[in-house]
């Protein structure tokens, strides 16, 4: 399989904190990568900084053969990664229509904003429903909704999850993680960062385990949601 | 995109209109002096609001320097047109660079900042303005620069606001508009989207910064002088005062904030103490029963009252 993403060695700091700790990961075209872990193990630190909000010290970060660490954030999204950040983050003043609109920011090709516009509404049909209300006024589950379909809009061939089941009760978490297949089946790549192990490993073709900044385990998301280790650790035995 | 056009074309009949009712006041001397001051002093009030209004309302950039860059506009026009003898409009727009490009100097290493922290930072950069200003001689020093010609008539003060109105208004209403208004709303956010975050606050610095600098030339040549003491940081609180009164992110607001209170301290000018007392009162009624400001971030022009006005048809 032809690799995606290519994470090799990267060490971040905030100020003195070693938060990531020499991690190497792989994205292959395609696949659903799951990064799971428990809090503090530095998923998200990891995600942001292959999104380039954060800046590895060490280490490099190649997304199809370019080298993106220590790209900017606003021009990694040219490259076609965009990243659903943490607690959604939408714009809540804007409507739910101009959020999405906001997510095409870097796009001039107006006939395919028009389809991809189709295919957000299609995956999201509440969103559709709710084009005119003001982001800050829908629920936390369609926040979601919006925030995953506002980074569609960019056209990215890898799409960064963060959590995306925070806050979110059983069923729609469920609904949301059925669209991540559908939009995976779609031929978006997809790196998920996510507390639900269960959930994640159920929708994941790989999985890398994170504890205290660096990777402990990784492999076949099949095999770790049945092996010892990872079902003590994060699935309650 | 046609309809904004021809709301556009509405709004414009409508200001010349009332220039003209108001022009044809004062030349028939229905107005008198005072009240042709005052008026130019609304119209200089507005554009500091609103091109405050792009940096705080629009961009969510709190910033309490606007008076430094007005008093930078003041001082250039003033030195230009009484030094070097420039036409007044090329006086404008030499004001306009020379503040915008401090806006940008001052914007580009405080631009990290944010909220509180950026707040100090313009506060004290607003100042250091002003006493710099202060200390050089070539300027009048303490004293203020004086013999400044009267240029500036209720129309030069209209229709240059009528352009920064419009300007601000397009800018807002432009895909760079939308790009503050994201960074206002969240800055992450704004940046995995693709939006180069500094680029578009230094730019609304710069823009906003530009135009508060046209508002200090024509201010400078309203009076005859100019002088530091117009520029304390309690100048720029005014401008503050003005935008949240009317709304953050509305023109419409600006310009209704800047009318309100301009008028009120001409109204009691004679009574300068209850002035602030009244000020303060005000204030404090609307952020209890209106703390999203008169207009909260609506424009006038989106009202369906104003789309029935005039034929709408």
């Amino acid at each position: 399989m032809e690799t995606m993403l290519k994470v090799d060695d990267i060490n971040v700091y905030y100020g003195a904190i070693h938060a990531i700790k020499g991690i190497s990961l792989e994205v292959n075209k395609g696949e659903i990568v799951t990064l799971i872990g428990a809090n503090g193990a530095g998923k998200s630190t990891t995600l942001r900084t292959i999104s380039g909000l954060l800046k590895p010290k060490t280490g490099t970060i190649t997304f199809e053969d370019e080298v993106i660490s220590g790209t900017a954030a606003h021009k990694i999204v040219e490259v076609g990664v965009s990243q659903v950040p943490e607690g959604r983050r939408v714009f809540s003043n804007m409507t739910v229509m101009e959020n999405l609109e906001m997510g095409a920011y870097i796009r001039n090709d107006k006939s395919q904003i028009k389809l991809d516009l189709d295919k957000v509404f299609h995956h999201f049909p509440r969103l559709a429903e709710r084009k005119k209300q003001e982001a800050g006024t829908l629920s936390g589950g369609e926040q979601q909704m919006l925030a995953m379909g506002r980074a569609l809009m960019s056209a990215p061939r890898l799409l960064l999850l963060d959590e995306p089941s925070m806050g979110l009760a059983p069923l729609l978490i469920k609904e949301i993680f059925e669209i991540i297949k559908d939009i995976n089946k779609e031929g978006t790549t997809v790196l998920l960062v996510e507390q639900n192990a269960n959930m994640a490993l159920s929708i994941a073709n790989r999985a890398y385990v994170l504890e205290t900044g660096q990777i402990s385990l990784s492999g076949d998301a099949k095999e770790l949601a049945a092996s010892e280790e990872v079902r003590k650790a994060y699935l309650g035995g | 995109m046609n309809s904004l056009r021809k709301l556009d074309a509405k709004a414009i009949i409508i200001s010349l209109i009332g220039f003209a009712i108001l022009q044809g006041l004062l030349t028939a001397d229905i107005l008198d002096n005072f009240w042709e001051l005052n008026m130019i002093l609304i119209c200089i009030n507005i554009i500091l609001a609103v091109s405050l209004n792009l940096i705080n309302g629009y961009t969510g950039q709190l910033s309490l320097g606007h008076a430094g860059f007005m008093a930078v506009g003041a001082y250039t026009g003033a030195v230009l047109t009484v030094n070097f003898h420039t036409p007044f409009l090329i006086s404008i727009i030499i004001s306009f660079v020379t503040a915008a490009i401090l806006g940008a100097m001052i914007g580009l290493p405080t631009i990290r900042l944010s909220g509180d922290y950026l707040a100090i930072a313009t506060l004290g950069l607003g100042e250091i303005i002003r006493i710099v200003i202060m200390n050089v001689n070539y300027v009048g020093g303490a004293a203020g620069f004086m013999g400044i010609p009267k240029y500036t008539t209720f129309a030069w003060a209209f229709f240059v606001m009528l352009f920064v109105v419009f300007f601000i208004k397009n800018y807002v209403n432009s895909s760079f508009g939308r790009a503050c208004i994201a960074i206002r709303e969240n800055e992450i956010a704004a940046e995995t989207m693709g939006v180069n975050t500094t680029k578009y606050k230094v730019l609304a610095f710069m823009v906003g910064a530009g135009f508060a600098g046209v508002a200090g030339c024509l201010f400078g040549h309203t009076f005859y002088i100019v002088h530091p003491s117009s520029f304390t940081f309690l100048a720029s609180f005014n401008y503050v005062i003005m935008i949240v009164m009317g709304g953050l992110g509305s023109i419409t607001g600006s310009i209704a904030g800047a009318f309100i209170l301009t008028t009120v301290s001409a109204l009691l000018s004679a009574w300068p103490e209850l002035r602030m007392i009244i000020y303060a009162v005000i204030l404090i009624l609307l952020m209890f029963y209106r703390p999203q400001g008169l207009f909260g971030n609506i424009e006038l022009t989106s009202l369906p009252i104003f789309k029935r006005f005039k034929g709408g048809k």
